[in-house]
């Protein structure tokens, strides 16, 4: 691997910018949730901040995403802003969809967001097409597609490696293995030691990677965004991570090794980037204490903008499914 | 005189009498022609795998590349899912789904993504495409491969679904359809492929939701579709020996389907039947009647009749399968029975 990309310490402080929004974000959510603030089915992603913080540092907001359910920390890495998602989420009007695509659906394309979907493995093929809509045009944006460890097991995956192979698409395929698929582990649905190995049918790279380290993640998608833009195809970045709450909100977790758990949350990644900024002079307590006030006030300003906003007319039932012919 | 004759629209290019394959080939190079962002994609598609099973869009790779007009692993969903992310970008794919039971295989592509991004995403996002599909009996295929879904489509909120029975419809379908904002299910029958039709306009243009009167008449509507219109035309001359007068109306599109005619229609004859290659129960049939059931309710002489396949896979057997699709002579029947 090239050492010259990096991250450098401007790099490093910007990845963890976008993380300790992202924690600070599904802290909010479960809390606003808990209370009953809010109701929606709530998949959190705490755990795995670092994947997209990483990612993100390469991409431009004309690069395309794709992704899932579990995919608000995808977003919001990406760039959605803070009030139109949670307006979102909370089916307002002032929502990215205007409260009709709802946490599962979140789009937003002024930030590349094309589509995020419910269906489990259904974020591939799709990107695959914005992919190849780069490739016709020439204008050298990528898309990811991001998915889980489960997600490599359905039929849509394969299909859609195979595709981006045979096409060279500029198209980055990144699961994020989170070692559950709902309630199931790793090993009990998914045949392959590590699910980069799958890489090698389709005759890509893929490489597994430790998602939770932001030096490793930022290498590893730094590489798969410059060879797709230099026209060279698709990798599999398999990022190693782990989910902390359980599936959905209100999961108990029954299913889940107590002691891998604890473990996990012991090395959360997002305070041990913190401490790394600080321990190698890349930003002082303060700083980062600032920063953190600083995404706590934009978020409280998020809910109560969210909450504020109008629900939708019930009109709104039937418009948006069909748009005017030309 | 002069004057008069150069300010009228000069007469556009007449396409001579071509079969619906011609139809359906030359639609797709003149929308390719008039905008780069058409693009096409499939099963051996491309001239080097022979322009597709049958031959509909041969030619076209040949004359646009194979950059725009793109052969495809057999891979449905892969398939789909490349037209929509495409289609998000601006581009306008036509997808080859070469047999309609082959959207079994996309089924989540296309009705959980296709149809329903745009709603999702509150409108700031769209998915033109157009899926075209094959199908239909004849040809001794078994339970697999000839199948009419149309109605699984048609209950599909955001999807389009488009049945051609000739070639000039065809032609101005696939024109309208690449150029509608949103998903199209364009549904090809094989047994028509190569029959000849009117000729036509070069740029034919057939609204989506439109149906055509294809034959009036003053004692019962018959409403169909695809080959199934054409058994209809069939049945005319049957019908007439039998005094009956039957007014045709080709629906054309299946979704959004033209009540304004039908209704029209079965209000002045009084007599409604829907004559379909699919399977008759839970079919289109069954939604027509239901609204001219109840829109037309105290003015109907009779019933609204329905005519459409057992319910029953498609059989292999040649006596089996020549009696699954109502045919003129079962559609003759039908609406004779309903004028007694
Ligand atoms: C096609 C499909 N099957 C099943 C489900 C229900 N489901 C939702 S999430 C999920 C688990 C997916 O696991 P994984 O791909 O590892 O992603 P994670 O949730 O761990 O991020 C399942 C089975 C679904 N949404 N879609
Ligand atoms: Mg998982």
């Amino acid at each position: 691997m090239a050492d010259n990309i990096g991250p450098d310490g401007e790099t490093l402080l910007g990845i963890y910018r976008r993380a300790a929004l992202l924690k600070a974000n599904d802290e909010r959510s479960r809390k606003v949730i808990t209370t009953g603030r809010l109701v929606m089915p709530y998949y959190s992603y705490r755990g795995q901040e670092i994947i997209p913080s990483a990612l993100c540092a390469s991409l431009t907001d004309d690069d395309y995403l794709v992704t899932i359910y579990r995919g608000i920390h995808d977003m919001l890495a990406k760039g959605m802003p803070l009030n139109d998602l949670w307006a979102e989420i909370a089916g307002r009007v002032d929502g990215t969809c205007k409260g009709k695509g709802g946490p599962m659906h979140l789009t937003y394309p002024k930030k590349g967001i094309m589509v995020t979907t419910g269906i489990v493995g259904s974020s591939m093929p799709i990107a695959n097409g914005l992919a190849w809509g780069s490739q016709l045009s020439g204008n050298n944006r990528v898309a990811v597609a991001t998915f889980g460890d489960g997600a490599s097991n359905i039929g849509a995956f394969h299909e859609s490696l195979n595709m981006a192979a045979v096409w060279k698409l500029p198209v980055i395929f990144l699961c994020q293995n989170n070692l559950y698929g709902e309630h199931t582990a790793y090993e009990k649905a998914t045949s392959a030691k590590q699910i980069a190995d799958r890489a090698a049918g389709y005759s890509i790279p893929g490489v597994r990677v430790d998602g939770n380290d932001p030096v490793e993640m930022y290498r590893m998608a730094r590489e798969a965004i410059d060879r797709a833009r230099a026209g060279e195809g698709p990798t599999l970045i398999e990022a190693m991570t782990f989910r902390f709450h359980g599936h959905v909100f209100g999961d108990a977790d029954g299913y889940m090794d107590k002691a891998q758990k604890a473990a996990a949350m012991e090395a959360d990644p997002v305070p041990r980037l913190r401490r790394k900024l600080i321990d190698e002079g890349i930003a002082t307590e303060e700083q980062l204490a600032q920063i953190e006030a600083d995404i706590e006030e934009s978020i409280d300003a998020a809910v109560e903008f969210a909450l504020a906003s109008p629900l939708p007319e019930l009109s709104e039932l039937t418009t948006d499914v069909y748009g005017e012919a030309a | 005189m002069s004057d008069t004759l150069t300010s009228e629209k000069p007469a556009a290019a007449k396409v001579a009498q071509v079969t619906m394959l011609q139809a359906i080939n030359q639609a797709i190079a003149d929308a390719m022609e008039a905008d780069e962002h058409v693009v096409v994609l499939g099963e051996d598609v491309a001239d080097p795998e022979e322009g597709g099973v049958v031959g509909v869009t041969k030619g076209l790779s040949g004359r646009f590349g194979e950059k725009r007009v793109r052969s495809t692993p057999i891979a449905e969903q892969a398939i789909i899912g490349a037209a929509i992310g495409a289609s998000l970008v601006g581009y306008k794919p036509v997808a080859e789904i070469m047999l309609m039971n082959f959207t079994t295989v996309a089924m989540d592509m296309i009705v959980n993504h296709a149809a329903k991004l745009r709603f999702m995403s509150g409108g700031q996002t769209h998915v033109p495409i157009v899926i075209r599909t094959m199908t239909g009996t004849g040809f001794s295929s078994g339970g697999q491969h000839c199948d009419y879904l149309e109605a699984w489509f048609a209950h599909t909120a955001g999807m389009k679904v488009v049945a051609p029975s000739n070639p000039a419809d065809a032609y101005g379908l696939m024109r309208a359809a690449i150029n509608d904002p949103d998903p199209v299910l364009y549904i090809e029958n094989m047994p028509s492929y190569w029959m000849k039709g009117d000729s036509f306009d070069a740029d034919h243009i057939v609204p989506l939701g439109k149906a055509a009167v294809a034959k009036e008449g003053g004692d019962v509507t018959i409403v169909s579709y695809s080959r199934t219109l054409n058994e209809a035309l069939g049945a005319v001359k049957a019908m007439e020996a039998a005094g009956v007068s039957a007014e045709i109306i080709d629906l054309r599109t299946i979704s959004p389907w033209d009540e304004d005619t039908v209704l029209a229609s079965a209000a002045k004859t009084g007599r409604l039947l829907i004559a379909h290659e699919a399977v008759e129960k839970h079919g289109m049939g069954a939604e027509i009647a239901a609204v001219a059931s109840t829109k037309l309710f105290g003015k109907l002489k009779a019933p609204v009749a329905r005519l459409g396949a057992p319910y029953a896979p498609v059989p292999f057997s040649k006596p089996l399968e020549d009696a699954f699709a109502p045919n003129a002579k079962r559609i003759a029947e039908a609406a004779i029975s309903l004028c007694k």
